[in-house]
């Protein structure tokens, strides 16, 4: 386990350098004085200007300059923003909790549906209910999650008005920032009206939630049933059977966690798709997270606030998939010793 | 834990997740007492000051003038009449040289986290705010870039307080326009107690951020391009007694700020688009408010920049453009086509005999007495957000992208978010650009001035930079004069010299809209300068059946 987790780690270093080496050139590839790009000053003073010199080692050479661009990342020192002179990491730590949020209720809700219904559609196996359950989730796989997420606001929003279409909260709630997850930030701050606060969060996430969940619910059902129905055709099942257990003992007992250990997998795999679909999302809703920003700041042509972003969406893609993978093992030694893995 | 344990704990939380749902679900739109006191307006972009001496857009006016700060007088935009404010009353010496003002006492300005008044508002903070804006030597002049609208400096020469509740205004010459531009969103009152607060403390770029006026509300937070929290000032000297709580929420996205209004997430929407007004109108719940207005929408030529410094480049670039097809495309024939810069609902308003009619071919022969038969290349600059003048400029733009390729002109389309769109134009980055003008005063030369002079040239508020001598002393001419008629056959000839130079290529005069939750009530809208939400109030619910349709 330790040698697989060294050989991960590994992995995660030369990917993370490439991903820096990246984003570093971009401040060249972008249209404009590297320095303006990289430090996100635009009209730099004459006073300025030794110092930034200075502090981006402009003067020196590329590996120089590379070197001291990791060591402003280490410190936490992406820049300024073009548009709002303001520091990008800042900006980056207060929007980001805000796209978690949306990422994870998401996932928690497609976990809460999706599995479950993925073991119905396999225990019924070719009747009634298995027809249903994925020929809809056909559908919601298909769905285009732009075109989802505008179907939902008309409907739920327009037409009945049960769900507001825009934002992460009642702009009349003054909520204080505390961790950026603004359910528990509500929880904890001490407001008068904390109850009304706390259930308008609830429905402003009701729409994102729900649009963003389609797409893994739908993944999680089919994966869940075909994992589900290979471990039944297993031996082992067979042998807990001949023994006279009940369905749901075999189900539950030796199925069930057989079946989940690739979803596990599947999960962290899932991740970079759902953050892609989390920024289309807020696109739409207005949420205040990490995709918006990001898009705004293509739209504006921030360049160091590009540079910010790309790199934090990327590292957190990055090391979610290779945390869920070391999970994987360790629950499955069997894998461990494949080599090719 | 047993199985049947399990189960139970499973069916719990599944019992409260529908709960939840339930309760979420059900009562929405709901009224509560937060938002029965508080009042989301959803405006078009963010402004860019917190100072209104510093800004002439309107998204910024609109947002901070009229909540944050006083004037010393008011004008009511249906008499024309100028209403005390914080001057109780004033008189005009004979020669009209002279304006004693007397000040309303016990005015008390904002209390905030970052400032304690300790006095009330006296004739110090009166030469503190003008004295900002027209004594460079003032330690403020230079704060912010010491670009201010300068609608007085030409006339005021001096201005001193003789008591600690009077001041006097001494002009160098008469000046028609001097108390209507006292009454502009551009002459607040800021505290000079303050200022010197921030001085000592060594911030004095906090002033234009973090404002302190005497106005009915005041300032709690600010998030860029996201919102901004007013507090009601509870010691407000007015009789005004607005809500506890004004939001505005930055929505740049036209359909956006419709949508919010039809969820009722917003109480007050600015600039519906054209498109959306017949499914409004017919919404029980939502009143829209149609006010004329004095504004025009234009294309302006840098004319610093060749080839748009001749007249044929520019005169054929004007034949070329359709402005039926975007007066349908772009306004849904909900405005009025501009033959001139000024709207014919102003009093100096001329009828052009002969505007600039469509004509591709005329344009091309033109081009070729330019010397440019081939045509070239050239940028359209079009803001993204929506302005009174104009829905959508960038549709605009490219309608004229198509009309210009007619006659071999490229045209690249260039845009920014409106803070940097609007610093990028006062340097004079654009050869063209599709924009316009909103009065802050009913006189025609608050127009003229504020577009073509030379004055406007120098602070790159002349998107033209175009400065003609004989057009600037026709307009010093006008404004020296008292007699209306007199006054109208000036700016007649001053017309006469932008139809000869077309510098921009008028589009189209509007109409303010503006459209509100039936229960709002106190929105002031006038035809020109900001919205004003002084007054605002809410009655409880919003008319019953208000999503049957």
């Amino acid at each position: 386990m330790i040698n697989y987790i060294l050989r991960r780690t590994v992995l995660l270093l030369f990917v993370m350098f490439s991903l820096t080496v990246l984003a570093f050139s971009l401040a060249y590839l972008f249209p404009g004085d590297p320095l303006v790009n990289l430090s996100g000053y635009q009209e730099i003073t004459v006073n300025q200007l030794a110092f930034l010199e200075l502090k981006y080692k402009i003067d020196d050479g590329i590996i120089r300059q590379y070197l001291a661009f990791l060591e402003r990342i280490f410190d936490g020192d992406l820049g300024i923003s073009f548009n709002s002179q303001s520091a990008i990491f800042e900006q980056l730590s207060r929007i980001f909790p805000a796209t978690m949020e949306l990422a994870i209720y998401s996932l928690l809700i497609s976990t809460f549906f999706g599995i479950p219904l993925g073991i119905l559609a396999a225990y019924y196996h070719r009747k009634l209910p298995d027809v249903l359950i994925i020929s809809s989730t056909m559908v919601g796989y298909c769905l285009p999650v732009f075109w989802w997420a505008l179907i939902t606001i008309m409907v739920f929003s327009l037409q009945l008005g049960w769900f507001p279409s825009s934002g992460r909260i009642g702009l009349v709630y003054e909520v204080p920032y505390e961790t950026g997850f603004l359910l528990w930030d509500i929880l904890q701050a001490d407001i008068p009206y904390r109850y009304e606060a706390f259930i308008n969060a609830l429905k402003h996430m009701a729409l994102p939630t729900f649009v963003l969940a389609t797409y893994p619910t739908t993944v999680l059902i089919r994966y869940t049933r075909g994992s589900m129905l290979n471990v039944l055709e297993t031996n082992f099942i067979k042998t807990a059977k001949a023994k006279g257990l009940s369905t749901w003992q075999v189900l539950f007992h030796h199925g069930l966690r057989n079946a989940l250990l690739p979803v596990i997998r599947l999960l962290g795999l899932q991740f970079s798709t759902l953050i892609t679909l989390a920024m289309l999302t807020e696109v739409i809703f207005s949420w205040p997270g990490i995709g918006r920003w990001l898009i705004d700041s293509i739209y504006q042509r921030d360049y160091p606030a590009i540079t910010g972003g790309l790199l934090a969406v990327s590292t957190f893609v990055i090391l979610v998939t290779i945390t869920s993978d070391v999970i994987y093992k360790w629950f499955n030694p069997i894998s461990r010793t494949h080599v090719d893995d | 834990m047993t199985l049947t344990q399990r189960y139970k704990t499973a069916l719990s939380s599944t019992a409260l997740v529908l709960c939840c749902a339930a309760v979420t679900s059900c009562g929405a739109p709901s009224t509560s007492s937060l938002y029965d006191n508080s009042v989301v307006y959803c405006s078009e972009g963010s402004p860019v000051t917190f100072n209104p001496q510093l800004g002439s857009s309107n998204t910024t006016a609109d947002a901070i003038a009229n909540t944050l700060y006083n004037t010393l007088v008011s004008s009511n935009y249906e008499t024309g009449e100028f209403l005390p404010e914080l001057a109780t009353d004033w008189t005009v010496s004979a020669d009209g040289l002279s304006y004693i003002f007397n000040l309303r006492r016990n005015v008390k300005f904002h209390t905030t986290d970052y400032f304690t008044p300790t006095r009330h508002f006296n004739a110090d903070d009166v030469l503190f705010s003008f004295n900002r804006t027209l004594d460079t030597r003032n330690r403020y002049h230079y704060v912010g870039g010491g670009n201010y609208r300068k609608l007085l400096n030409d006339s005021v020469v001096n201005i001193k307080a003789l008591s600690p509740y009077q001041v006097q205004f001494e002009l160098n010459h008469p000046d028609s326009t001097f108390m209507s531009n006292l009454a502009t969103d551009f002459s607040v009152i800021l505290s000079k107690q303050y200022a010197d607060q921030l001085y000592e403390e060594g911030a004095k770029n906090r002033l234009d951020k973090f404002p302190v006026g005497t106005g009915p509300f005041k300032f709690r937070e600010y998030k860029r391009d996201e919102l901004i929290r007013y507090y009601r000032h509870e010691d407000y000297w007015g009789q005004a007694r607005p809500v506890s709580q004004l939001v505005f929420d930055i929505t740049k996205n036209g359909s956006s700020r419709i949508a919010k209004l039809l969820t009722h997430e917003c109480d007050i929407s600015a600039i519906p688009l054209p498109q959306e007004l017949p499914l409004l109108e017919k919404r029980k719940d939502i009143s829209v408010v149609k006010k004329t207005a004095l504004n025009v929408g234009f294309w302006a030529f840098n004319t610093d920049k060749p080839p748009f410094d001749q007249i044929l480049v520019r005169k054929a670039l004007a034949h070329a453009i359709n402005l039926d097809a975007i007066m349908e495309a772009v306004y849904y024939n909900k405005a009025t086509k501009a033959d001139s810069i000024l709207p014919p609902i102003s009093w100096g308003y001329h009828r052009n005999e002969q505007p600039i009619q469509y004509n591709p071919h005329k344009a091309k022969q033109l081009l070729e007495q330019a010397g440019y038969p081939q045509g070239f290349d050239m940028t359209i600059w079009a803001p993204q957000i929506q302005r009174d003048y104009n829905p959508n400029a960038v549709k605009t733009a490219e309608l004229m992208q198509a009309d210009l390729a007619r006659i071999g002109v490229s045209a690249k389309i260039v845009t920014f978010e409106w803070a940097t769109f609007r610093k990028r134009l006062g340097n004079g980055e654009h050869d063209s650009v599709v924009i316009g003008w909103s009065a802050d005063t009913a006189d025609p030369d608050n127009f003229f001035r504020s577009t073509l002079s030379c004055a406007a040239k120098s602070s790159g508020r002349n998107r033209a930079f175009w400065c003609n001598d004989e057009f600037d002393d026709l307009l010093s001419s006008a404004r020296i004069n008292t007699d209306t008629h007199s006054r109208k056959s000036i700016y007649r000839k001053a017309q006469g010299i932008i139809n000869a130079e077309v510098p921009l290529f008028p589009i189209a005069h509007t109409h303010k809209f503006q459209a509100h939750l039936n229960n709002v009530q106190g929105i002031i809208i006038s035809p020109y300068g900001s919205i004003s939400l002084a007054e605002v109030s809410k009655s409880k619910a919003v008319e019953e059946g208000a999503n049957d349709d």
